[in-house]
């Protein structure tokens, strides 16, 4: 069985200036979401207390939070966790003691509530909160810095560039979804977003792999026709990776239960517009900044090499 | 022709069963379990053994299996919550003669824990328990030493004849002397200069001299407080019983501890929070009392209360503390019922002990309490107080009061009793922090974490699921669309798979749930090198090339590509690990070990099922591809 049995390779460079712009658009969109919206940080980033509490009947977190307020915890946010007998229960970092917090609320709750068991407490300190987010940052930082060295070391500093910028685009619109649908940003996305990083890179240097390859091979041809020759004959594989990585992450997604869907969420967005940016982006990017095949294929005739 | 060598076949055949060997004690898992020790070291014998079972089938606490072991009893059974009763019913019948504590058990056959074989470790989301981020309080710490630098030069400069008029710590931590005279002030800067490597002289006056500790020194000092800290730490859970507890120190001042399947939250925090020592001193009783509580507190005495705020006053001088207790147990006096702490002093205590107590005998003696709290300095609306700097400031608090004072009526020796303490479960708590020695300095819960034990099998089975489903749907997916090709890589994706448990099992990561997305998503990446080799043949056939040959080549085109592509995945995995902490750190270990063993199993066990299926034919039409 095969999907594509393409002949002629597609002139996916034609069409550079259009899908570039509609990516610079998306990209515009994503910084537009983060600044309006602004991420929502979980408590892994802000500091606070979550108390994630199974009722034994389904349990509308409207009474939970008038049952609160009546207690004087006018602050804690309430929803639904996963089912409608779950309920998470968010009150920030109230300063005084938001541990002893936690139990008196666990208390209120034995009392006001018999049946219902606290499955899970999270109390994260301020100072940890805000460290995270920097290491997370730092992280980010990092990775991009690597990935760049390594692929300058093993390709041509045009390479390096082209892939770092459409990565930095894929991980910008991963980041633009999370902050338009307001999903909740804990410490699991934001792995899922360095993975984002590493294999959108991935996706890239298969791409990059075979242009080099081709500019190897192919006598003749501009730029273009090489990496329009290159993008074509690893189509096939693009897709069908993206196809498989898809499978695993949309079972995670949808079965791995709301700890994992963030992580999931991210990785489905992330492979999306992972794949699409490491054909449209990234190779026009190489194109633009003025690739050439001297830069890659070593000139073959030195004077070193005439008797 | 496509052949592997021989040896490379049986290389792959080797690194196959062991990956099934030790990857196999994760399908049995582990039972929790009870053990039981005897006192002081010894077993607890068979006699106990048909006791506890006795007590359990009465109290219809159903077990799997008990056992004598060479550490003593082993209890095990199917759920948590059933061990955790059986633990109480156990400790409650046993008494304080014999040791119970929680444990994991194996519960794989015996030639596989022969082997060493062990299942992952599995992360607090997944087990259930707590995880706590502990800080160390350096300040406080740093200023205990310096306050025993102070002290030691103080008695440096009385032996070397060196009159000061005042030695003074000041609230910066720099040491401020006062002399008569320019000679003393010369005379002490070259003392502390040759003795005292701690110290660097600041600025000399004529009749001055400050000094702090050096950068040096202020280094060693944090290092010792972190692993003494550490050290008491894990003393302490130890006491506390706990199966497979974790404790970490984590960058320069913090300290991470999991204790799994912990449900008695509150005082798991007590007892690890809690600085207390004790201090001994000798009481002043030459009718000074009355003039210390006008104002006027003789030199080289300290007013201190009891319990009950009635005031004592002591000399400052502390005898000994609760670093010379080797051993501290509770007990009943046998007068009057009252519990009592016995406590053992090691060598240098005892001979403290005897030397005082033989030339004191009618005075009294004071054990003060002493504890170290700390809490961020806040306004009256609770907003936490920031300093110059930015950061919070921390007030550390000494709490400080005598537990008894007892007349001393012969001279003691390495062991005696604290009588005056209140209620049972105060003289256990006491003689728990005393055994366990105490923290170097203050420790304040910066982070911590809950995990209900339902919500950990919750958590296993959802992460379970979603990989297995999604590994069916790819089998499917590459059996169907590169057919016998598609069929070996998906046997080998799940060869990728056992042999990234078997790692993960050796190594003991711990396993957490994003750790599981981790395999799951090595899972979906692993499968990338297969496709991108099995499209390199297709290509190659297109091309006219034979059938053998196109395997040859795909393989090797493919190779540079595929490690290319992992390596900067593997880029992303490490700095994850790097920076990351708890579950992120989980999920980055699975990631870059996951990437290690989906090289060796798409490029080399592919390969070997390809050579094996094809490699032989001569006259090879078409590949199954």
């Amino acid at each position: 069985m095969e999907f594509f049995r393409i002949q002629r390779d597609l002139p996916f460079m034609r069409y550079a200036r259009t899908t570039v712009f509609l990516s610079a658009l998306l990209f515009i969109a994503a910084i537009a979401a983060l600044v309006v919206r602004g991420l929502n940080l979980n408590v892994d980033f802000t500091g606070g207390t979550v108390i994630e509490v199974q009722f034994p009947v389904a349990t509308k977190p409207s009474v939970i939070r008038a049952l609160l307020a009546r207690h004087h915890y006018r602050h804690a946010r309430v929803e639904n966790y996963g089912t409608a007998s779950k309920v998470l229960i968010r009150l920030p970092t109230a300063g005084a003691n938001s541990k002893a917090l936690a139990v008196r609320i666990q208390r209120l709750l034995a009392v006001k509530r018999p049946g219902a068991t606290v499955r899970s407490v999270e109390y994260v300190g301020p100072e940890v909160g805000s460290e995270l987010a920097d290491q997370g940052a730092l992280a980010l930082l990092f990775v991009a810095l690597g990935i760049t060295a390594y692929l300058t070391l093993r390709f041509e500093w045009r390479f390096a560039v082209g892939a770092i910028i459409a990565t930095i685009h894929d991980v910008v619109i991963v980041l633009g979804v999370f902050a338009l649908f307001h999903v909740s940003f804990s410490l699991t996305v934001l792995a899922a977003v360095l993975a984002v990083l590493g294999y959108s890179v991935n996706d890239t240097v298969v791409v990059f792999d075979r242009i080099r390859e081709n500019f190897r091979r192919m006598r003749t041809g501009t730029t273009a026709e090489i990496i329009d020759s290159a993008i074509t004959r690893t189509l096939s594989r693009t897709i069908m990776t993206h196809i498989l990585t898809q499978i695993m992450v949309l079972s995670m997604l949808f079965l791995g239960g709301p700890v994992l869907f963030g992580f999931a969420l991210a990785m489905t967005v992330g492979i999306v517009v992972g794949t699409y940016g490491s054909v449209l982006v990234a190779s026009p990017l190489v194109m633009w900044l003025g690739l050439k095949r001297d830069d890659l294929v070593p000139r073959k005739a030195t004077s070193a090499d005439r008797p | 022709m496509n052949q592997y060598p021989w040896w490379k076949n049986a290389l792959i055949g080797l690194v196959i069963v062991l990956g099934l060997i030790y990857a196999l004690p994760n399908v049995y898992g582990d039972n929790p379990a009870v053990e039981i020790s005897g006192s002081h070291g010894a077993t607890a014998g068979a006699r106990t053994l048909v006791r506890v079972k006795d007590w359990l089938a009465r109290a219809h606490l159903p077990y799997l299996r008990a056992t004598r072991t060479d550490k003593g009893i082993q209890v095990r059974f199917a759920r948590a919550g059933v061990q955790l009763r059986a633990r109480d019913l156990i400790a409650q019948k046993l008494g304080s003669h014999d040791h119970t504590a929680l444990a994991l058990a194996p519960a794989a056959p015996r030639w596989l824990r022969a082997l060493g074989a062990r299942p992952m470790y599995l992360g607090l989301d997944l087990r259930g328990g707590v995880h706590f981020l502990l800080k160390v309080d350096m300040h406080a710490a740093l200023h205990k030493a310096l306050v025993e630098d102070t002290r030691t030069l103080r008695r440096a400069l009385r032996h070397a004849h060196i009159r000061y008029r005042e030695a003074r710590l000041g609230k910066t931590g720099a040491l401020t002397l006062r002399f008569r005279n320019k000679t003393q002030t010369r005379l002490a800067k070259r003392l502390i200069a040759q003795r005292f490597q701690d110290l660097r002289v600041l600025s000399t006056g004529a009749n001055r001299l400050r000094a702090t500790m050096t950068r040096a020194a202020i280094l060693a000092k944090r290092r010792y407080a972190l692993s003494q800290n550490l050290t008491a730490l894990r003393r302490r859970v130890n006491e506390l019983g706990v199966a497979a507890p974790v404790i970490q120190q984590e960058g320069d001042s913090r300290i991470v501890v999991e204790l799994p399947g912990v449900e008695d939250i509150a005082r798991a925090k007590e007892i690890l929070g809690r600085t207390a020592t004790l201090e001994i001193h000798m009481v002043d009783d030459k009718d000074n009392l009355a003039r210390a509580l006008a104002g006027d507190v003789p030199p080289g005495t300290r007013l201190y209360y009891n319990r009950h705020d009635q005031p004592i006053l002591l000399y400052r001088r502390v005898l000994y503390s609760g670093d010379d207790i080797t051993n501290a147990s509770t007990g009943v006096d046998s007068q009057d019922g009252q519990p009592v702490v016995n406590i053992t002093l090691n060598g240098r205590g005892a001979a403290i002990n005897a030397r005082v107590t033989r030339h004191n005998v009618g005075k009294r003696m004071a054990v003060v309490y002493v504890e170290i709290r700390s809490h961020l300095k806040r306004t009256s609306n609770g907003v936490p107080v920031r300093g110059p700097d930015g950061r919070r400031i921390r007030i550390t608090q000494k709490i400080e009061h005598v537990i008894t004072a007892p007349v001393i009526r012969e001279a003691l020796g390495g062991s005696f009793q604290i009588t005056g303490i209140g209620s049972i479960r105060q003289a256990r708590n006491l003689a728990l922090l005393l055994r366990a020695g105490a923290l170097a300095a203050p420790v304040s819960i910066i982070a911590e974490r809950t995990v209900g034990p339902s919500l950990g099998a919750a958590n296993i089975a959802r992460g379970f699921y979603a990989t297995l489903i999604g590994f069916v749907a790819i089998a499917l997916f590459m059996a169907i669309y590169y057919r016998a090709f598609g069929l070996m890589a998906a046997t080998a994706l799940a060869i990728n798979v056992v042999l990234l448990v078997a790692v993960l099992s050796v190594l003991q990561a711990t396993l957490t749930l994003p750790g599981i997305a981790g395999i799951a998503l090595t899972v979906g990446m692993a499968i990338d090198a297969n496709v991108l080799i099995f499209e390199r043949i297709r290509e190659e056939l297109r091309n006219k090339n034979t059938p053998q040959a196109s395997i040859a080549t795909g393989f090797d085109k493919a190779l540079g590509t595929i490690v290319d592509s992992n390596m900067t995945t593997l880029i992303a995995g490490l700095a994850l690990f790097w920076l990351g902490s708890g579950s992120v750190r989980g999920f980055a270990v699975t990631l870059c070990l996951g990437i290690l063993t989906s090289l060796f199993s798409a490029i080399l066990v592919t390969r070997a099922f390809v050579n094996a299926y094809y490699g032989r034919r001569r006259r090879l039409a078409r590949l199954a591809i």
